[in-house]
């Protein structure tokens, strides 16, 4: 048997190594897997992690599916920072989607340049406020916000479903579960004409930067990072903690919400039953795999949107089941932690209980 | 036409026939790279594993001259786009997208690839390079119905249904004018769920339309569910898109059977040949698209009716959508005698009187 010993200090290097560490692991695992299968090893890890960046429009989809990822990753970061356990940024970004996507619905005509901006803070509005939810349930209840904010994740589900197959449903569009289509107005600019490259793509990478400034150069930031490293030493420097969980919990709301509605009119135009494919639950993952960092966020994000990318190649390429993205971003997961516990602690082995007696 | 003796003959067929000079063509040239973007996992039965069947024929029939390549489990989103083109951008020439909700990223794909030919199932926009086929699945609808006019003691018949497209609407429609021929009484209860696949709510739906006195079942889901559960209370029920006798041996009376097969093997054909062109295709009975499992679980007489009105739909003596045809208010759709025409059968939003419940 073994035990786990603190080490007492936590090593600058292998706080970053870890992540690197934990990636290469997984893909030797995830190479092993392929191969147990019959694949060639080499070629399927190649294919899924390399090849998608050389595919045309490779670099184009990897942006459009880092965005979401990087733009909940940062809330997530600040959130997590503060022991506040936003686990529901899928509904967060559901109801951002439903407001944001509402909000161009109610303005089918309009051709004003302020749509665009009205309907971006529609969906943060939509995923503040669903957030908020579950900050007051905390802090009012002491309610655990890792459950409330998962359950919740599911009532926007079934609240998007309701909306689309019934009160929203389009009536031009022969029953078929779907909105009618946002205007082009509301669908906002792109970065290049006739894609789907939305200013989300722009925006996340900003909000990163920003919020790393935040958190390492103010003294909210400060706040956050001291509440979430030793809380009795915050509330003795008079630091609030219910103020830090509304605050953390309404900026990660927030920025999911921001980027449920750039995904609904940047590249869907409409709302449907669909509008994820779990990237709110894979934000989880790019948090801790950029170190709770914003700034490590951004390659975080953009690895795991290779994953997406991947599981559709490899399906083309190789004819394997895309049900590889999730066995790799939970391979992933499992070592990252694996490697930051060995991080905190030390193995130490001793005599199993028989050998005692 | 059972799905499987149907497949054997195109295999034993290909083998006499056709391979030899493909087999000579196919390794002079590379051969024809023909994607196809499925909705669900091929699994066991229905919608997807009927699409992968018929991709399996024409790999029988081509061999060596094509090259397939499926992509399973693609959501009617944006995702299906970028995988669209992922396809197209790899070299295939000829894709086929099998789920209405692929239309509008079928188009946009399509229009960034005008040397690609794409055959998109159910829907209706079409472009130069840009088909549309479908199954009349409604006239096996019609023939369920007869049985169901024959078999119901109470005449309320309950219908699982999916989402109010009009494909499933002509379904109900043409369910309960097919019961009505027989019984004139006949009413017809519904539950939407919202989902082609969702087997705990197809059978909570199922027990829920048996609870308000439905003793006959008919599905427009994809799963085994609705006949399981109607199997636990004793009802009978059909199956959807596959035979699935082998999951309600003793519940399924028959079930309809989707067969792409003669269609993927005529369109590759086209490509391989240089003929191909844009089409609308919306096949019945008589184009061999559409077959009904074997008729169990009913008296002789019963099996007999099913047989001799499958027949007449094929031959074309029944239009099945044929007036007088009155809505649930009582209004007048169709005059005595007149044939609905494939443009109003298309966009079918309203339900014949009989019908209890109201649409989305």
């Amino acid at each position: 048997m073994f035990s786990l010993q603190p080490r007492g200090y936590v090593s600058q290097f292998w706080s970053w190594g870890s992540p690197i560490l934990a990636l290469l692991l997984t893909a030797a695992i995830a190479g092993a897997i392929f191969a147990f299968m019959g694949r060639p090893p080499l070629l399927t890890v190649y294919t899924f992690l390399i090849s998608p960046l050389f595919a045309p429009e490779g670099l184009a989809n990897l942006a459009i599916k880092a965005a979401p990822l990087i733009l909940m990753g940062v809330g997530l970061s600040l959130a997590y920072k503060a022991n506040v356990w936003n686990i529901g940024t899928e509904g967060q970004f559901t109801l951002g989607a439903i407001f944001g996507g509402g909000a161009a619905l109610a303005l089918p005509d309009a051709t004003s340049w302020a749509v665009f901006p009205a309907v971006l803070i529609a969906g943060i509005t939509g995923g503040m406020l669903y957030a908020l939810i579950v900050a007051w349930l905390r802090t009012a209840f002491n309610a655990n916000e890792i459950l409330t904010s998962l359950m919740l994740a599911y009532i926007a589900q079934y609240l998007l479903i309701y909306l689309v197959t019934g009160p929203w449903r389009d009536p031009m569009g022969f029953g078929y579960p779907q909105t009618a289509m946002f205007s082009d107005t509301a669908d906002g600019p792109r970065v290049i004409e006739a894609t789907n490259l939305h200013f989300g793509i722009i925006a996340a990478p900003v909000i990163a930067i920003l919020a790393w400034w935040i958190l390492g150069k103010t003294s909210f930031g400060f706040q956050l990072r001291v509440l979430g490293q030793a809380p009795r030493a915050a509330r003795f420097a008079g630091f609030s903690e219910n103020r830090l969980v509304w605050l953390s919990m309404a900026i990660s709301g927030g920025l999911a919400g921001l980027a449920g509605v750039f995904e609904v009119t940047g590249t869907q135009g409409q709302l449907t039953t669909t509008i994820s494919p779990g990237y709110g639950f894979t934000a989880i993952i790019v948090a801790f795999l950029g170190r709770l960092n914003p700034a490590g966020i951004i390659p975080a994000g953009l690895l795991l949107a290779l994953t997406y990318l991947g599981g559709d190649a490899a399906q083309i390429n190789l004819g394997m089941s895309n049900a590889i993205t999730g066995i790799f971003q939970g391979i992933l997961l499992f070592c990252l932690l694996g490697a930051d516990v060995l991080i905190l602690y030390r193995i130490k082995w001793r005599k199993s209980a028989g050998a005692r007696a | 036409m059972q799905r499987r003796s149907f497949g054997q003959m195109i295999g034993a067929g290909a083998a006499i026939s056709a391979l030899p000079s493909l087999a000579r063509q196919a390794q002079a040239a590379d051969p024809l790279k023909v994607g196809f973007i499925y909705l669900g996992p091929v699994g066991d039965f229905g919608w997807t594993y009927q699409h992968d069947g018929a991709r399996k024929e024409a790999v029988a029939k081509y061999g060596d001259a094509i090259k397939t390549t499926i992509v399973e489990n693609v959501p009617e989103g944006p995702d299906s786009e970028k995988v669209i083109a992922d396809l197209a951008n790899s070299g295939h020439k000829l894709i086929f997208t099998t789920s209405f909700g692929y239309m509008n990223y079928t188009l946009n794909v399509a229009k960034r690839f005008p040397g690609v030919f794409f055959e998109h199932a159910t829907g209706y926009k079409r472009a130069a390079n840009v088909s549309t086929y479908n199954i009349r699945f409604y006239q096996a609808r019609y023939v369920q119905g007869v049985i169901a006019g024959k078999l119901s003691k109470s005449g309320v018949a309950g219908y699982v249904g999916s989402i109010p497209v009009p494909e499933v609407v002509q379904g109900m429609n043409a369910f309960l004018l097919g019961m009505q021929s027989i019984n004139p009484k006949a009413t017809l209860k519904f539950i939407m769920v919202n989902s082609w696949y969702d087997p705990p709510k197809e059978a909570d739906a199922t027990k829920a339309l048996i609870d308000q006195g439905c003793d006959i079942i008919t599905q427009h889901t994809d799963s085994p569910a609705p006949l399981q559960a109607a199997a636990s209370r004793g009802i009978k029920g059909f199956g959807q898109s596959t035979d699935m006798a082998k999951f309600a041996d003793t519940t399924q009376l028959t079930a309809s059977v989707d067969l792409w097969g003669p269609y993927y093997i005529k369109r590759i054909g086209d490509v391989l040949a240089g003929t191909w062109k844009s089409t609308d295709t919306w096949g019945g009975f008589d184009s061999g698209l559409l077959g009904m499992s074997p008729f169990t679980n009913m008296p002789a007489d019963v099996a007999a009716l099913a047989a001799s009105t499958e027949a007449d739909i094929k031959s074309g003596k029944n239009k099945v959508f044929v007036g007088p045809l009155v809505d649930q208010a009582g209004a007048s759709k169709l005059a005595a005698g007149a044939v609905m025409d494939d443009g109003a059968l298309s966009g079918m939003q309203w339900l014949v009187q009989g019908i209890q419940g109201k649409l989305g």
